[in-house]
């Protein structure tokens, strides 16, 4: 059987919003009989791409996330609604467009926020994953298609060979969140919280290069690293609220300790020696 | 009715066009199929690195649909409502021209019929009573994409057939390396841009660091390369090779691929190269063999590095004092750049950040030159290479650039060229027209020669009249030129008797008009191009792109509401002055089309009647393509073997030389030491000057902000703002307060907070110059005491229409920015020379 998913590899995405844009393109003012009603041009949107700035001046890490529409097996949208919402033989979760009319509660049972309203046709939407076009015979859906970096892929989760499959085997895939709903769609590399800082020599007031840095917490070390050429050093996808402790040890040099309580991510600034 | 699909072309890459019951319904990126061309494969240790089978194009490319039927299409010809042809030149009230009420007074419709009467009959008198120099014209870069129907094809051959003063474009991208780089290594016939042959390949087998240098090529696309390198960086990152970012913002590129953010204080980046070249000098970290084999005056830098020469050492310590980089960070800089093999991605083509559009850019794009000089520039792996071009490349197929087959000249049976002598300049064409006199020294954008830059200049021409009439063709300067309000007062004197506005969408400069013409896009007619191929001064710019598409630009839907294509419009006006035949030499537009495929090396590869059915072309790739890196064969003491014909010293006895003077790099340029001895600003040693508008200056006491203002992330200049409303959802190119869609402004908390900004909060930027609105969006990732912003916002909305200085809601930055040149002797703009103050907006 085919069942199509979708991951998103946030750490290839570019931020340019060409899924975005091709999503709108495709759906706004145009009608796609069955599948879904014509979006009005501006305002409402199947995908929208998330912007999480992470760190202060000058350790700042930006990511993109798309947000649409999860595919999810349990179909919570549909609850009350077995006429409305169906999912297909290949898997996508489709809101009829004529049987869902008037149903405003569809768009509040999604835990993903990813379904909204059409004012002007009063029926809820959301992300089909092109299946007008898949149905055409295309091979993926429009944000797929224009995205230029590959952090979209498409397939079919049941076929081990597909692209997708391997993602999903690699084990790095993560849900937006965990609601185990049976989502299909999945992320690598969404953003956790990090700890950045510098370590200086004070003595000579240089970057301090190759010295050891060791994060711990509850007395364990969770994990270590050496500081590069610029005396950097960073702990990136940790977890928070948590308290930690980063330590800083160089051969000649009195060691540091900086207590963090990490609610988001922060940069430490200089750790002078 | 069915579904008809079309190929046509944008300024961000191929698109395929989906048209049902003649109405265009989706806009996608060119996708190929298994009849076309193989893509190229980089073997690098085994490892396979090959490019997607699609054209990876623009965010903005994918808005045509909602661009063509955009509320902001100009649908039919328009005549202000108070401007009266009859009227006197400079006549006011009932019956007059009224020019003061340019930008103020609403317009009446008019027939096209009317309209090529009134235009027509005005060009007919003005040319009568003062000569074909007194009408001007200008067309903007790059609103729509064409070889034949566009700027350089139709827009260019009607002008230079009837005569007309010209506006010399500036090379407002890359003001710097045009001005001063070429003094240093030549690439004058690039305008100052290196050759980019092979670099992706030789930078994924040899380098170990990118040092972007105010590059952020994922903004700026290597200009209309779209999204196609952005790859190609990831590969990078996946090597392990570390990407540091230098830029008082952290811009996009930054964002993806960046291992380290250094920002710098604006206008001193000179100081920061200098004070890196103390360390190599000091530390013995530099390339002594290659500085003394092949560059020229390094004694003398030295000197002057080391303070030997006006007793200041540019120590890293003096480096933090100038540019506020902790003096430890520049060591390690230093370091890191001079222990591996380092490529500097400096804001070349494709990466044009602030600095070579400041006070003294010049001296900046030298010495960032003269760094890599240091390290062996050439070397495998040591480029000048801002990472957005450069892929292996199939050259041998000739196919002009749009800026190369200008006039129709290639395929015409008559050659023209503007008869007219005189010039105006881009930059202060409003001060020419206002002062009735204007001077410089320097022919912008002119590839010829080293010399071209010390022409002298002036306006009016002895002789000649003064300019009268403007024929304003796809306007957007308000938002890309320098101190823009000047444009507003240029367009209310009466000196313009009368102005035209050529275009497809109202935009910044359209309702300052007294006619207005409406255009149809390339998705309405026909044309022939190749994807990101300017030619030109910038040869084989299409390696920008992954492959070489030549596109047959195929007609999707009728011109939207009356407008007409840019050649009708011309063939029009060509037919009231008379000139209609020697404008088309008996053409159809087809033929036109037919003729351009002729003279090019397509019909070698395929016949024109498929050329034209499928829509594009892709290049094939060489059998056993054997790389050539750029500048190898200068480090190697070789003949430039690369493929840049547009080198005049190639495949001669000088061909193992640069384009300087003396052949080798210049740490003092022999061409300014003969042509400008005396200059202090652009001396022939080139120096760290404080900038005339920056930290050091009498203004920064009443401005303490640096505005920033580059290239724009998700339009091409002004092209596709406002025009399109789903780029204005895009939270970082427009922002909503209250209904209203306002331009971005960038601004640190730490600055946000005392002025009791948050945000989303409208807040206004002013100077002594002017005053404008944005959204504040408070972030990290600018530096404090900078605000960063982008040009090019297509809309002018001031709070009082038709006065110039009033406030602007519509986001053009560009007004704030100021006049003044880079240097005494170097015309080029400098908008990121700019300081302002911000506060809350209480309107």
């Amino acid at each position: 059987m085919t069942r199509f998913g979708m991951v998103m590899d946030v750490t290839k995405c570019n931020g340019c919003y060409n899924c975005f844009i091709s999503c709108k393109d495709e759906y706004c003012g145009n009608e796609h009989k069955g599948y879904s009603a014509a979006l009005p041009m501006t305002g409402q949107t199947f995908l929208t791409v998330v912007e999480k700035e992470r760190g202060q001046y000058p350790k700042v890490k930006v990511d993109y996330v798309a947000h649409l529409c999860q595919q999810c097996d349990a179909m919570p949208c549909g609850n009350g609604h077995p006429d409305a919402v169906y999912m297909r033989d290949d898997g996508i979760v489709i809101i009829d467009p004529k049987k869902a009319a008037g149903l405003k509660d569809i768009v509040g049972r999604c835990p993903y926020r990813v379904i909204t309203w059409n004012e002007e046709k009063e029926v809820a939407q959301k992300c089909t994953m092109c299946a007008h076009l898949l149905d055409d015979g295309w091979k993926e859906p429009r944000c797929v298609e224009s995205c230029p970096t590959g952090a979209l892929v498409f397939g079919d989760l049941d076929d081990p060979n597909s692209d997708i499959s391997k993602l999903v085997k690699s084990a790095k895939t993560e849900q937006l969140a965990n609601y185990k709903l049976g989502e299909k769609v999945c992320y690598v590399g969404l953003p956790k919280e990090f700890i950045a800082g510098a370590v200086v020599f004070g003595d000579k007031d240089e970057c301090a290069k190759d010295v050891d840095v060791i994060l711990e917490s509850e007395g364990k070390t969770v994990a270590a690293t050496k500081t590069d050429g610029f005396g950097d050093f960073e702990f990136e996808g940790l977890a928070a609220p948590t308290q930690y402790q980063v330590r800083v040890v160089a051969a000649g040099y009195d060691p540091k300790a900086v207590d963090v309580k990490l609610y988001k991510s922060v940069n430490l600034g200089d750790i002078v020696l | 009715m069915g579904e008809k699909t079309f190929v046509n072309c944008t300024g961000g890459g191929p698109i395929r066009v989906h048209v049902e019951g003649g109405k265009i319904t989706k806009v996608r990126p060119l996708v190929f199929d298994e009849n076309d061309a193989a893509s190229w494969v980089i073997d690098v240790d085994g490892k396979k690195y090959t490019p997607p089978r699609k054209a990876c194009v623009a965010p903005f490319t994918l808005t045509e649909r909602a661009r063509v039927y955009s509320e902001d299409r100009i649908m039919y010809p328009m005549k202000r409502v108070d401007f009266d042809p009859k009227g006197a030149p400079g006549s006011t009230g009932p019956g007059g021209r009224n020019a003061q009420n340019r930008g103020k007074s609403p317009y009446v419709r008019i027939s096209w019929k009317e309209a090529f009467e009134l235009v027509g009959n005005e060009m007919i008198r003005i040319r009568k009573d003062y000569g074909p120099e007194a009408i001007t014209s200008r067309a903007s870069s790059h609103h729509n994409w064409g070889n034949v129907g566009y700027r350089t094809g139709a827009w260019s051959r009607f002008f230079s057939l009837i005569g007309f003063t010209d506006i010399l474009d500036n090379p407002d991208s890359w003001e710097g390396w045009h001005w001063g780089a070429t003094h240093t290594y030549g690439f004058y016939w690039r305008l100052g841009n290196p050759e980019h042959y092979d670099m992706l390949e030789d930078s994924l087998r040899n380098t170990e660091l990118i040092i972007h240098w105010g590059n952020d090529v994922d903004s700026t696309h290597g200009i209309y390369g779209g999204n196609e390198s952005a790859q190609w960086r990831l590969w990078f990152r996946d090597k392990g090779v570390k990407q540091i970012f230098l830029d008082p913002y952290f811009n996009y590129t930054a964002a993806h691929v960046g291992s380290k953010w250094i920002s710098y204080r604006p206008g001193t980046t000179s100081a920061l190269a200098a004070a890196i070249a103390h360390v190599w000098l000091t530390e013995g970290t530099y390339d002594k063999e290659y500085v003394e084999r092949k560059t020229l005056g390094f004694d003398e830098f030295k000197k002057y590095i080391l303070g030997e020469e006006d007793g200041t050492p540019k120590t890293p310590q003096w480096g933090e004092e100038v540019t506020d980089v902790p003096a430890r960070t520049i060591v390690a800089l230093a370091r890191e750049w001079a222990s591996h093999r380092t490529t500097l991605a400096g804001g070349t083509k494709g990466g044009e950040g602030g600095y070579c559009r400041q006070a003294y850019a010049t001296e900046h794009a030298r010495m960032l030159v003269l760094l890599q000089a240091m390290q062996g520039l050439g070397k495998p792996g040591v480029g000048i290479w801002g990472t957005g071009n450069g892929p292996p490349y199939n050259h041998t197929l000739d196919f002009p650039g749009y800026a190369s087959g200008g006039n129709f000249n290639l395929m015409a049976e008559k050659p023209i060229a503007n008869p007219v002598a005189q010039r105006l300049y881009r930059i202060t064409a409003p001060d020419a027209i206002l002062n009735g006199k204007d001077a410089w020294m320097g022919q912008p954008f002119c590839g010829g020669s080293l010399e071209q830059q010390f022409i002298k200049w002036e306006y009016p021409l002895p002789g000649h009249s003064k300019v009268k009439m403007f024929y304003r063709y796809g306007g957007a300067f308000l938002s890309t030129m320098v101190d823009t309000n000047k444009w507003v007062r240029m367009y209310q004197s009466p000196e313009l008797e009368f102005v035209v506005n050529q275009d497809c969408w109202f935009s910044t400069e359209t309702r300052l008009a007294d006619v207005i013409l409406p255009a149809c896009t390339n998705l309405e007619r026909d044309d022939i191009s190749e994807y990101a191929s300017s030619g030109g001064y910038s040869l084989h710019a299409s390696g920008s792109a992954n492959h070489r598409i030549i596109i047959y630009q195929q007609k999707c839907v009728e011109p939207v509401g009356e407008s007409k294509s840019d050649y009708d419009i011309f063939c029009g006006l060509a037919e009231k002055l008379g000139v209609l035949q020697e404008y088309t030499e008996g053409n159809t537009w087809d033929q036109w089309i037919e003729k351009m495929f002729y003279k090019s090396d397509l019909p070698k590869y395929i016949m024109f009647d498929e050329f034209k059915k499928k829509g594009y072309f892709v290049v094939p790739q060489l059998e056993n393509y054997k790389p050539t890196p750029a500048l190898r064969w200068w480090y190697e003491d070789r003949t430039c073997d690369t493929p840049d014909t547009s080198n005049p010293k190639r495949h001669t006895d000088k061909g193992t030389e640069l384009g300087t003077y003396s052949g080798k790099i210049e740490f003092v340029s022999q061409s300014l030491l003969a042509n400008t001895p005396d200059d202090t600003e652009r001396a022939p040693l080139a120096k760290y000057i404080p900038s005339w508008e920056g930290h050091e200056s009498e203004a920064f006491k009443k401005y303490p902000i640096a505005l920033i203002s580059p290239h724009p992330r998700f339009t091409f200049h002004t092209h596709h703002d406002h025009h399109v409303p789903w780029l204005s959802e895009i939270p970082g190119h427009r922002l909503d307060n209250d209904g209203y869609k306002y331009w971005v402004a960038r601004v640190h908390p730490s600055d946000a907070e005392p002025r009791g900004i948050k945000q989303g909060d409208v807040i206004e930027l002013y100077n002594d110059r002017a005053s404008v609105l944005c959204v504040a969006q408070v972030t990290e990732r600018v530096r404090p005491g900078v605000l960063h912003s982008y040009e090019g916002a297509a809309s002018y909305d001031p709070i009082e229409p038709g006065k110039a200085g009033t406030t602007d809601r519509g986001g053009c930055v560009n007004m704030l920015t100021p006049s003044k040149m880079v240097s005494k002797n170097v015309p080029g703009m400098a908008p990121n020379s700019c300081l302002i103050e911000f506060r809350k907006w209480e309107a």
